[in-house]
């Protein structure tokens, strides 16, 4: 997660460096703000693993593709209280289900197409409709996301698309520039 | 309040234990388990503070940690074995 | 005066966060089978773990604990979805399919 605003006109090299400077700056802010120790040898062990993992991330190719530069910014958070409200309310759902005595179950498998997204927009969709109690992702697969969902009104929902554009929101001023 | 949390939390770790217990397939273990991790977190935090010591949230991080890459690790060793079973044929069972 | 709503607000969320807890405890172990369990779960996983640490976080108030249950908080909220996901993933592949509960289709929908 940057902060840093992004310049499209960068080449890939300079936006790669940026990124793995990125990368290690975190590293060691959570070494620091975990340790919370000046000594010398800590410091050193720190500055040696903050090596050795910026090491297998480059192995690993985490800096050849852009699909986990997720940008941090304002939409992001406006996204986020969005969900927090929607967990809210199919949390309550889910436990009227649960609670209920005799289990109303109306279990229903419904398939989104979210070809239009990018990548990383596929998955924070994804992970919202898992995160959000009641519905599920089974499969994800060629831009179509397998979903499970507990009631017949959250299947509803989903097919209306509502989470789907509010992810497509998230991203849409940048959408040139994240591929 | 800090006692209610903490009672509420165990009584679900029990509830998940039952669950895992219970079966009846190895997904539904996994699951209990999965959930098992994720309330000793909570609990390690609510405890950290119960008992005021702090330093007991960097357990509960290293624990979410460990729980997270476990959960993988059983998964994948389930994954690869069900797909030689099915590469024999379904023989195995 | 702050500090005592501050005080009561960590308290109601604490007192929610136990029973959203409790009630994704109940429904993983009363649910017929393993995705509508994972449902219940998820109960637990999400807004159980966002209510409790929250209100953790407001006793806590502005210090370093705070900045590390904050960050429990954000792992677990981004890991949770992709521990539910290889496990509903390695279900359907072990042959688990969901099954359609069709039964309560008119009166389900309360």
């Amino acid at each position: 997660m940057t902060s840093a605003p992004d310049n499209p006109s960068a080449p890939a090299g300079a936006r790669r460096l940026r990124a793995q400077l990125v990368f290690v700056a975190l590293l060691v802010a959570a070494w620091v703000l975990w340790s919370g120790m000046f000594k010398p040898l800590l410091l050193g062990l720190g500055a040696l693993s903050c090596a050795i993992a910026g090491w297998i991330a480059v192995r690993m190719g985490y800096f050849d593709t852009s699909v986990f530069a997720l940008r941090f910014n304002l939409r992001l958070l406006r996204f986020w209280w969005w969900l927090l409200t929607e967990i809210v309310r199919s949390s309550l759902e889910v436990a009227r289900v649960v609670l209920s005595r005799e289990l109303r179950l109306s279990t229903r498998v419904v398939e989104i197409d979210a070809a239009m997204l990018s990548p990383t927009d596929q998955v924070i969709l994804g992970n919202s409709i898992t995160l959000t109690p009641g519905t599920l992702t089974l499969d994800a697969a060629d831009g179509r996301l397998l979903v499970h969902t507990l009631t017949v009104d959250g299947a509803r929902e989903l097919e209306e698309g509502g989470m789907l554009r509010r992810v497509a929101a998230i991203h849409e001023d940048q959408a040139c520039t994240t591929q | 309040m800090y006692y209610a949390v903490t009672l509420a939390t165990l009584a679900t770790m029990a509830l998940a234990l039952a669950r895992a217990v219970a079966g009846p397939t190895v997904y539904d273990r996994v699951l209990a388990v999965n959930m098992f991790g994720t309330k000793t977190v909570l609990l390690v935090s609510v405890i950290a503070f119960l008992f005021g010591r702090p330093d007991f949230l960097d357990l509960a991080l290293a624990y979410a940690l460990i729980n997270f890459i476990g959960v993988f690790a059983v998964l994948e060793f389930f994954r690869s074995r069900a797909i030689r079973r099915e590469a024999e044929g379904g023989s195995g069972r | 005066m702050m500090a005592f709503v501050l005080d009561v607000l960590s308290w109601v969320l604490l007192t929610l966060g136990g029973i959203s807890v409790l009630i994704g405890g109940i429904g993983a172990l009363r649910m017929p089978d393993l995705f509508t369990r994972m449902h219940a779960a998820s109960v637990t996983d999400s807004l159980g773990a966002i209510l409790v640490l929250t209100g953790i976080m407001l006793q806590a108030g502005l210090s370093l604990a705070t900045i590390k249950l904050a960050a429990i908080l954000l792992f677990l909220l981004l890991t949770s979805p992709t521990a539910s996901n290889a496990l509903a993933s390695a279900a359907m592949l072990a042959g688990n399919k969901p099954g359609i509960d069709t039964a309560s289709d008119g009166g389900g929908a309360t």
